[in-house]
């Protein structure tokens, strides 16, 4: 302990309480989730990762100017050049039909022939148009999976937490039962049986990704819940006589749902993986789909002679991990933020 | 401990049988005909031989009665042999592979469960290793590059990692090439005087005194190997790092800094057994997740274990056959997930003492 000379006005008590402006954001979100935001805007590492989500998300959109669909109404079908098997080289010319040749080309490129910018894949498939409109089939599935698996997890896990005893210990042996299978495995098995009842899309793939895919979720809110639920606020609730479902759905969950929340915009990435994981096995959707997964799986027939085509593999494998990697960088920021040894340090 | 043991005991039977019903109710997705597969090889192609069939096995009685015949299977009247019945074994015929699911399934795991073994030692030791290095060196060069390492690990799934492997070493390089074993070991293994004492290639190899069949099977099974650890060594890496980092400001590893013992002492005798807790979890879940047949890499390598049979039934969606797979990994991976259980609760005092 050092000496302070005391004196008129105390400068020990200033620098311990900090008078600082309170923003508008932080108000609206609480000093707790306020942290975690700005945790993850503060690594380089996080900001890199932002960047590169924000990137996929201009190419899902533009996808239509960067790669033309030869027919407008079904643009997430691969173009094809003739049916030949071997993949040709990056740069070769279109033999038949181009489709139309998109407004940065000329400026990049120096002329208007439309070429295979990335190589064919077997069968013809275009590489490159299947990388950018495979951007979009990403974001879908990645969205509705993780939206529905949310949605799931959360009503699930706070039934659980909230009644506790029998309902909770049933619905957690449910949760382990579900748990049992390999989670890729146990897809994989729902998405062949399904394939058949519904057709070959992009559904089987992720009504199974759904239906094995809710389980984290449920885990987590229910132990946030548990913590909330011995607030003195809620026992304050009880005693008023508010109905159990308004305690739960306004006072309950939405203290308890924003870790959840943000973990949960994280999986988008990591349903991707499982997705591609599928079609790259054959369950999916049909041959020539713009999937990243479905592009790559044409490379199991080629393994003899990859060094020659190498970029059938290269680039649908960059922007995948590319991809996979943006949203994992966000959440390696995240963990530091959310380990309770960190908090209420800033 | 011992209640732990016996809480941990009375939850396989629940576990068992929550599998057998979600399985069974994927089953139930099938249409009665296609179902029959479960019960007999050949579905026959008349309407009325198909009816038959479905009275006789109950393919369509009401739900219970299904399961309790998918359970039990059906004796017959005039043989006295049992048909069908998941707990004896029988999980009916697969069309693509034209045999019964079991017997395919006898002659892919043990394969799997060669690759597991030689796997052990590169997936989860490295990683520990790697991990206690982080974090006696936080903030150091290899903290900083495992770091950056197991982001780039954790975002390359493992089929375009597989795949960029293949590329390198096999279509380049020609050093290790995918599937089982060559062509000439091959003929060696099915001939006559190749004993199988243990149906594991590589052991089998040693025991026949085939030094160069085993060598042969380890170089294909080194691109698998390679691929299952890096996959698995980001974990690894984590958990190992984040345990060590809190063992360490422990007090009492204070306390044996204090009285002098040597760095190497302090991290290696007392904090490491200790940080290892967690860890020891982590290994058994993974030992568990390999030999339920890793699907994916052993599709991208072309290994005949369970996992790639699993796929390519999928895949060709013979669904009696992938639902066999299922049934068989969740039995093991019940049996095997007590096993680590109970370990761990022997390896932790906390949980041994209470």
């Amino acid at each position: 302990m050092t000496q302070t000379t005391p004196s008129g006005d105390n400068t020990l008590l200033s620098e311990t309480v900090a008078v600082r402006d309170i923003s508008r954001l932080e108000r609206f979100l609480g000093p707790e989730n306020y942290r975690i935001v700005t945790g993850l805007l503060k690594t380089p590492a996080s900001i890199m990762g932002f960047v590169l989500i924000g990137l996929f998300i201009i190419i899902a959109i533009a996808a239509p100017l960067i790669a033309p669909p030869v027919n407008p109404k079904d643009p997430y079908k691969i173009p094809r050049d003739g049916f030949k098997s071997e993949p040709q080289p990056m740069m070769s010319p279109w033999t038949s039909k181009p489709p139309e040749v998109p407004f940065w080309y000329e400026a990049v490129m120096g002329t208007d022939q439309w070429v295979h910018i990335l190589g064919t894949s077997q069968g013809q498939y275009d590489v490159f148009y299947g990388i950018i409109w495979g951007t979009r089939t990403a974001f879908r599935t990645g969205l509705i999976v993780t939206l529905a698996t949310f949605l799931i997890g959360i009503t699930i896990g706070s039934i659980s937490a909230y009644y506790g005893g029998v309902v909770d210990n049933i619905i957690m042996r449910i949760v382990d039962i579900f748990l049992t299978l390999p989670f890729i495995l146990a897809a994989l098995i729902l998405a062949a049986v399904l394939t058949p009842k519904i057709g070959k899309s992009l559904y089987p793939a992720i009504i199974a990704l759904i239906t094995f895919g809710w389980m984290g979720y449920a885990r987590i809110i229910r132990g946030d819940i548990l913590s909330i639920k011995e607030r003195d606020y809620i026992m304050a609730a009880r005693v008023i006589g508010v109905k159990d479902s308004r305690i739960l759905f306004r006072h309950i969950i939405p203290n308890a749902i924003f870790p959840t929340l943000v973990l949960a915009s994280l999986a988008v990435g990591d349903v991707v993986l499982s997705f591609a994981a599928l079609s790259f096995l054959g369950i999916g959707t049909e041959v020539g789909y713009a999937d990243w997964g479905q592009v790559l799986s044409f490379a199991r027939n080629w393994i003899t002679s990859l060094n020659t085509y190498w970029y059938i593999i290269v680039w649908p494998g960059l922007a995948l991990v590319l991809y996979v990697m943006g949203f994992n960088l966000v959440g390696d920021a995240l963990r530091d933020v959310l380990d309770p040894r960190m908090r209420g340090k800033s | 401990m011992l209640t732990y043991i016996i809480r941990r005991l009375l939850l396989v039977p629940l576990l068992l049988f929550g599998v057998t019903v979600l399985i069974f109710s994927m089953l139930q997705f099938l249409g009665p005909v296609e179902r029959s597969a479960l019960y007999i090889r050949d579905v026959p192609r008349n309407d009325k031989q198909v009816q038959a069939i479905i009275t006789h096995y109950g393919l369509d009685k009401p739900v219970h009665i299904q399961y309790w015949i998918w359970l039990v299977g059906k004796v017959e009247g005039t043989s006295g042999e049992r048909r069908g019945g998941i707990l004896f074994g029988d999980f009916g015929y697969s069309r693509t592979a034209s045999e019964p699911v079991i017997d395919l399934i006898r002659t892919r795991f043990p394969n799997t469960l060669d690759l597991t073994i030689w796997a052990i030692a590169p997936v989860i030791f490295v990683g520990i290793w790697l991990g206690v290095q982080a974090a006696v060196h936080q903030n150091g060069f290899i903290d900083q590059a495992a770091r950056i390492f197991s982001i780039i690990g954790t975002s390359f799934p493992t089929f375009v990692f597989g795949l960029l492997m293949l590329m390198i070493f096999y279509a380049n390089l020609q050093w290790f090439p995918p599937g089982r074993v060559s062509d000439w070991a091959n003929i060696v293994i099915h001939s006559e005087e190749f004993h199988q004492y243990t149906s594991l290639l590589t052991f089998d190899a040693l025991l026949n005194g085939r030094f160069d069949i085993f060598l042969d099977a380890l170089r294909h099974m080194a691109m698998p190997i390679l691929t299952l650890s890096y996959i698995s060594w980001a974990t690894f890496l984590r958990v190992t790092r984040s345990s060590m980092l809190e063992t360490l400001r422990m007090e009492y590893v204070i306390t044996a800094r204090a009285k002098g013992l040597p760095e190497r002492d302090v991290i290696f005798k007392h904090a490491q057994p200790n940080a290892m807790i967690p860890v020891v979890t982590l290994a058994g879940f993974t030992v568990v997740g390999l030999l339920g047949g890793v699907v994916i890499t052993e599709t991208v390598f072309n290994y005949p274990g369970i996992g790639q049979a699993a796929a390519d039934a999928a895949a060709q969606l013979d669904v009696i056959t992938t639902l066999g797979f299922a049934l068989f990994n969740g039995f093991i991976l019940i049996v095997a997930n007590l096993v680590v259980d109970v370990l761990y609760a022997v390896v932790d005092p906390r949980v041994r003492l209470s």
